[in-house]
């Protein structure tokens, strides 16, 4: 950061620490807490009790955090992608795997915002050989999903999405993968279903460097060596040849 | 209002392979050129991120900007067209270097069957063979008179094969040996030549050692890396335009290369062209650039679409069969495929090359009789190793769910314990399968988007079973644990199939009435236009494009220099 930088941010006095107290937060607070706690903590971690204290922990990943979601449709998030990618005796799922940080970075980003596609107008319904024909964002349409997944919960068994037992979910799931859900906005519920297959694949196998594929060990469990430069050894040996995998950081500065 | 610009001998359309090829003839003669690029420049040092599976392969970054320009796609006339909004199918190249930069490298020739396919189908089989309404026809030259163009491509982009007996006679050798053979290559190789076929290395324009080509340029070898379909080269070991006729062309001094600039029209004054007006896409500005000749290089869709929104040759008219501009769209018949898993093997499938692989002869073209089945041509029936990227291999036997906790354990079980027995069958001629400008659809600079109207005939139904035969043969012969048969040849479906092997549209021959241009790619209807690329294929063969696209950008360079000097009608 520049000295020009810094004394920028000096003179808008702007901390987060200040942002908290201003906004009425106070740390180690009761409510802060819990929030914090619930919000990162997923199912299947312990919540962290460093949450209360302010002070980052050494080992703390700066993407781990929200830029789109809010903390319930996180929260929702995490536990939907989890039954596309579950944790099982290879490793763990998509919810460890921060699939749903990477969800909410790549919502959020000009892919959320469908900036490469022709989007112009009419949109008229589609044959099934035609392609989607959607006018509704793909960050829209993923609330709107989300949204759907919780009405159908409710509406099926008076309860959340991520308050079902696992069977539940997935038959709710089940449901949006063939449509039988009603449709989401103008648009079919499998539509959404399968934005959502779409992100948790690629959340749990992208480089770790958009925030999901959590130390690699999406890559791991399938004994994919990451991005390396040079196989000609490997792909000529008749016995398989198990290498750590390296993410793109591995060539910075190269 | 646009700026008129000083007037140039040749404007040259897309700065991939025939565009650059055309620049590398013509400057190196010392022609002086302008090359036209709607993208950005590009080299290997932009490719350091190049290993990002995410990036270039699921968010398209070497391809079209889909929000500025698309196709519209409809099965049947019956159907409304619509656009195709995001990527499913086609992948369609931008920037220096084009789809020559995002390929996978594999560089075949075309059979002499092929140039000669109306003449010795009527021949052998008699002139009922296919219903009228497939439009196949002869090229207008032989596999003999294009054999010295193909020679001078492979010798240019350093093609790394071995020569094949069932096919056309070569002069030379390729100038580089056949890639390394990996164990699911061999384990091809042993089931084929047991069942009596002859297996040969797919020719590659990944190099399989370090190469100099006769323009001085040197490249390295390939590393196996995995990262070419969809990916830049940063090794330069894959056959890029940007690392072989581009940067030749600039050094003669003769090119001047002008990107962001997106041709939208070209300027037609009686039955010749004066130029082309273009847009700068960063800035907004238009331009008039005047010139002696046009060589029109976009892609297959461009070259089409251009030539119709400037009212140049006939269009192509399915209701009679009259027109030329449009015509004789075709693509690639794959679907015939015997997915192989193995319980207790796994493979290095994480390495690999986008032209590593292995393919019989016996079952493209005419090298097996055709008296008793309902179709001509054929497919290549093929192993190859692209290197199994994750988010894009999650390939699980037939019957698993395509999500949970059963997708998420075969995914993984078998990542590293499939591979399929593949075919690419040629894509014949329909009269209903055609390109022309949609109604209502329009791009970013306000010209109607090309409409496609295509879907899969008969003729590649029966192809597909056939083929799905053959697959199974082989993997029965391989011996797999499962072995997941296709042999259903859908309909066309704008996003699903995968290939990017889009040909015709400005068709080449001996007819004016037929064909759009010459065997020199030169337009019937406007003698100073050329129309380059693999829009003049009459039908696509059972092989990737891109070899007989560079030995016809060589022919069309020959073309052009002449009619610089001569004028006139070159045939």
């Amino acid at each position: 950061m520049s000295n020009n930088e810094k004394n920028q941010n000096g003179n808008k006095g702007f901390t987060r620490r200040t942002f908290l107290k201003n906004s009425g937060m106070t740390v180690g607070g009761v409510v802060l807490g819990g929030a914090i706690g619930s919000l990162f903590g997923g199912k299947s971690e312990t919540p962290q009790s460093t949450s209360h204290n302010m002070a980052p922990a050494l080992s703390v990943n700066p993407s781990e955090a929200l830029m789109f979601f809010t903390p319930d449709q996180y929260r929702l998030t995490q536990a939907a992608a989890d039954r596309i990618y579950p944790t099982d005796e290879n490793g763990p799922g998509a919810m460890e795997l921060n699939a749903a940080i990477y969800i909410d970075h790549q919502l959020a980003s000009p892919w959320g915002f469908n900036v490469k596609e022709y989007m112009s107008a009419p949109f008229y319904k589609a044959e099934e050989t035609q392609g989607s024909q959607v006018r509704i964002l793909r960050k829209d349409l993923f609330l709107l999903g989300l949204s759907a997944l919780d009405a159908y919960s409710n509406n099926k068994y008076k309860m959340k999405f991520s308050e079902l037992t696992t069977e539940e979910q997935d038959l709710v799931l089940t449901d949006f993968s063939e449509g039988i859900a009603p449709d989401i906005s103008t648009v079919s519920s499998k539509i959404f279903f399968n934005l959502l297959r779409t992100l948790t694949i690629e959340g749990v196998y992208a480089d770790p460097l958009y925030g999901g594929n959590k130390d690699m060990i999406g890559w791991s469990m399938r004994k994919y060596p990451g991005s390396r430069m040079n196989y000609v050894e490997e792909i000529q040996d008749q016995k398989f040849v198990k290498l750590e995998p390296q993410g793109l950081n591995s060539h910075m500065g190269h | 209002m646009a700026t008129k610009l000083p007037k140039v001998p040749v404007v040259i359309v897309g700065m991939g392979w025939a565009g650059g090829i055309v620049a590398s003839e013509l400057t190196k003669a010392g022609i002086q050129v302008v090359g036209l690029e709607r993208g950005k420049d590009r080299k290997t040092s932009d490719y350091a991120m190049g290993h990002d599976e995410l990036r270039y392969q699921h968010r398209e970054e070497l391809m079209q900007d889909l929000s500025k320009e698309t196709i519209t796609h409809r099965n049947n006339e019956k159907m409304r067209a619509l656009p195709m909004r995001d990527y499913g199918t086609f992948i369609v190249g931008d920037g220096v270097g084009g789809a020559g930069s995002h390929w996978n490298g594999q560089t075949y020739r075309f059979l002499p069957y092929d140039f000669e396919i109306k003449t010795l189908t009527d021949k052998k089989y008699g002139p009922n063979k296919l219903k009228p309404e497939y439009t196949i026809q002869d090229w207008g030259l032989t596999y003999d008179q294009m054999e010295p163009y193909y020679d001078t491509f492979e010798k240019m982009a350093g093609i790394s094969g071995e020569t094949v007996e069932l096919y056309g006679k070569r002069t030379n050798p390729y100038p580089t040996g056949p890639m390394l053979k990996t164990p699911i290559l061999t384990i091809f190789e042993s089931a084929t030549k047991e069942l009596g076929y002859t297996p040969y290395m797919i020719p590659s324009g990944n190099l399989s050692e370090a190469y100099e080509n006769p323009d001085g340029i040197s490249r390295a070898a390939c590393q196996y890396c995995a990262f070419c379909e969809n990916f830049g080269c940063e090794y330069g070991a894959k056959a890029d335009p940007a690392v072989t006729v581009i940067p030749v062309a600039q050094q003669t001094g003769n090119l001047e290369l002008r990107t962001h600039s997106n041709v939208i029209r070209i300027l037609k004054d009686g039955s010749k062209v004066t130029g082309v007006l273009y847009v700068d896409t960063i800035t907004g500005e238009e331009f008039e650039q005047p010139a002696e000749v046009v060589v029109v290089a976009s892609y297959v869709f461009n070259n089409a679409r251009l030539l119709l929104n400037s009212k140049i040759g006939k269009p192509y008219n399915s209701a009679d069969g009259t027109g030329v501009i449009g015509k004789n769209y075709c693509y690639q018949v794959s679907s015939a495929s015997s997915m192989m898993f193995f319980e207790d093997k796994e493979f290095n499938l994480y390495g690999g090359a986008g032209a590593l692989g292995i393919e019989i002869p016996e079952f493209v073209g005419d090298n097996f009789d055709h008296s008793n089945v309902n179709f001509i041509h054929g497919a290549g029936i093929r192993v190859t190793q692209y290197g199994n990227r994750p988010i894009a291999n999650n390939v699980v036997p037939k019957g698993t769910p395509s999500w949970g906790a059963e997708f998420k354990k075969a995914s993984i079980k078998y990542s590293n314990s499939f591979f399929p027995v593949k075919s690419q069958g040629a894509s014949m001629p329909y009269r209903y399968n055609y390109l022309d400008l949609d109604p209502i659809y329009k791009d970013a600079y306000g010209m109607p988007l090309l409409r496609m109207t295509f879907d899969y005939t008969e003729q590649d139904r029966e192809l597909v079973k056939y083929m799905a035969n053959v697959t199974k043969e082989v993997a029965e012969k391989i011996g797999a644990d499962i072995i997941d048969t296709n042999a259903e040849q859908g309909d066309f479906n704008v996003n699903k199939d995968t290939n990017t092997h889009n040909t015709g549209g400005v068709i080449m021959g001996a007819d004016p009435e037929t064909s759009a241009v010459n065997t020199y790619l030169q337009m019937w209807d406007a003698e100073n236009v050329f129309v380059v690329g693999a829009s003049a294929f009459p039908h696509n063969s059972s092989f990737n494009p891109t070899g007989t696209l560079g030995a016809l950008s060589y022919r069309a360079s020959e073309g052009i220099k002449t009619y610089l000097k001569q004028g006139g009608s070159l045939v």
